[in-house]
């Protein structure tokens, strides 16, 4: 779907030449999320860049759906990709329904269109089409803002979705919850998403694969998984930390672990009643947590009824280390 | 009250140099809107060549309005208009210049650079991203230029009666020179007028076109 080929940007820095991206190839699937991942200067927003064109290639070529981009109509080509920044660029002059419409107004829509569309790019983000209508960018939260910024990127319903860390500026408990609905919406529309960030975190929870670069150089590209239980080299094992083992059972859900332990539902015969429970797609993570509070060392497992339906001890997790998340992820996106 | 006395004798006069004064400032200003905004605009968008523009612009500023209205005379005076209404009209359409193209050329630059950033990524060509979203933000802004060169305009415009202009310069300069102080205060008053009521004016339409635009920008005045 998108393939980078040698691509390179150079800048002339006095009689210097400074390699922002250095000789990039990179394959993104249809319909997958691929997030650059990296420190601030590494080259990944000007490589996002590039592909939208607003920053020239030196060397190399960028093909979309195997059409070279450098030999499209950059305005064209623009009005095909959605764009995502990270300080959202609402236009302050217009109002919401004004912002969202931008792009199919731009191509020339009729107005029952864009005024359907309108509606049910607000259901999708969740925000109430009639309420926000008239109002201006600067009455919302900054949440509800990104919102409106990834709903105006959509609009057009294009095929191609490049966002430059659209959820960096907002609190933790605010950027998580976007994060899930981003993920909710994605799995509706399918889109190829060039996704740029520095937080290993929503890397994982977001990535179908990850690219990590170093000074322009790209370091590794693989799922997150393969990124976390095999890091390349050593600044790969460096970012992604030392808690990379903890992070990878973000990956997993309990309902992952028992599917791999013969004869689970039989541990319910213990004696031991207690209140140390967690939900069958509850993540790993979390789960590990609760069993290390739990005095007796285990805790309960209940299904969506809240049936308990087994225990879980410490000594279960050492199967993660053999499940592998590549058939998994699906179950990990609806979580 | 001799003043009030002056003005009650004198009132079909004063009616003549309001329209001649408002004549002349309308006329020079308006056709340096037209001129300055979309110039502004232009160079918005070529810095090299804003420079220059910027600084001749801000030459001409520093040309006493008197010299200015001189300097007129003899170039004029080859198509037999050296004094009177055309060589006070190019004067007055060259000082207004200055705030209407600075301030158009600061108001566009002061945009958003996420904002810009947003408009050519989702595809805007540059007469779109101008037209939808730089040039309705910068409003505000633009029309502070405009406010401030009505002022200054009608401030300087009180010198072109030297020149056979017309306006509320007439009293004062005749005042001068006969050392009649009842007609210097009369002029002096009629200007302060004129300039206050139309600042209010004007002060009231910027008001109305920054509602559209956050407060932040509102504030941005230069």
């Amino acid at each position: 779907m998108i393939e980078f080929k040698n691509v390179s940007k150079i800048y002339e820095s006095g009689n210097k030449q400074v390699k922002a991206v250095d000789n990039v190839s990179l394959h993104i699937e249809k319909g997958q999320i691929c997030v650059f991942l990296g420190p601030s200067g590494c080259g990944k927003t000007t490589l996002l860049r590039m592909v939208n064109r607003l920053i020239p290639i030196s060397n190399g070529s960028i093909f979309i759906d195997g059409k070279d981009i450098s030999k499209l109509n950059p305005i064209e080509l623009r009005r095909s990709i959605g764009y995502v920044i990270q300080q959202v660029g609402l236009f302050p002059n217009m109002t919401i329904e004004e912002n969202i419409s931008v792009v199919p107004n731009l191509l020339g829509w009729d107005r029952a269109k864009i005024k359907k569309r309108y509606n049910e790019l607000m259901e999708m983000v969740g925000l109430d089409p009639e309420e926000y209508r008239k109002r201006f960018p600067w009455e919302l939260s900054g949440g509800q803002q990104q919102r409106i910024g990834v709903a105006r990127a959509l609009a057009a319903d294009p095929p191609v979705m490049l966002m430059d860390e659209p959820f960096g500026a907002l609190d933790p408990l605010i950027r998580e919850r976007l994060q899930n609905e981003f993920l909710r919406i994605q799995e509706n529309v399918k889109k190829t998403i060039l996704f740029v960030s520095h937080d290993i975190d929503e890397a994982i929870r977001l990535a179908d694969k990850i690219a990590i670069f170093k000074s322009g150089q790209l370091m590794q590209h693989g799922t997150p998984d393969e990124i976390l239980s095999n890091p390349k080299n050593d600044f790969v094992r460096d970012f992604v930390g030392s808690d990379r083992e903890l992070k990878r059972l973000t990956l997993f859900t309990v309902k992952d672990l028992i599917s791999k332990i013969d004869h689970f539902q039989k541990r319910t015969t213990r004696n031991d009643y207690h209140d140390f429970v967690v939900k069958v797609n509850t993540d790993l993570r979390t789960t590990l947590s609760v069993v290390l509070s739990s005095p007796t060392g285990n805790a309960w497992v209940v299904d969506e009824k809240d049936r308990r339906i087994g225990l879980l001890s410490l000594d279960d997790f050492e199967i993660v280390t053999d499940i592998h998340t590549k058939k998994l992820k699906p179950i990990v996106n609806q979580g | 009250m001799e003043l009030l006395d002056f003005i009650f004798l004198n009132w079909h006069d004063i009616l003549r140099m309001t329209w001649e004064h408002i004549e002349l400032v309308g006329l020079s200003v308006g056709v340096a809107i037209i001129t300055g905004v979309p110039f502004g605009i232009y160079i918005s968008q070529k810095e090299t060549l804003a420079n220059l523009v910027l600084t001749v612009a801000g030459i001409i500023m520093t040309i006493p309005s008197i010299a200015l209205f001189g300097i007129m005379i003899p170039i004029l005076s080859i198509i037999n208009q050296g004094i009177g209404f055309v060589p006070a009209f190019i004067a007055l359409f060259l000082y207004s210049q200055l705030p209407i193209i600075r301030n158009t050329y600061v108001a566009i630059k002061n945009v958003d650079p996420n904002v810009r950033d947003a408009a050519i990524g989702m595809g805007m060509t540059t007469w779109e991203r101008l037209y939808k979203v730089e040039i309705p933000i910068a409003l505000p802004v633009i029309m502070a230029g405009v406010r401030m060169a009505v002022v200054l305009i009608i401030g300087i415009a009180t010198i072109a009666a030297y020149i056979g202009a017309g306006g509320f310069g007439e009293y004062i300069a005749r005042g001068i020179s006969t050392s009649y102080k009842t007609m210097v205060q009369a002029g002096a008053i009629g200007v302060s007028i004129l300039a206050i009521t139309i600042d209010f004016v004007l002060g009231r339409i910027q008001k109305k076109l920054s509602q559209k635009v956050p407060k932040v920008t509102r504030l941005k005045e230069v």
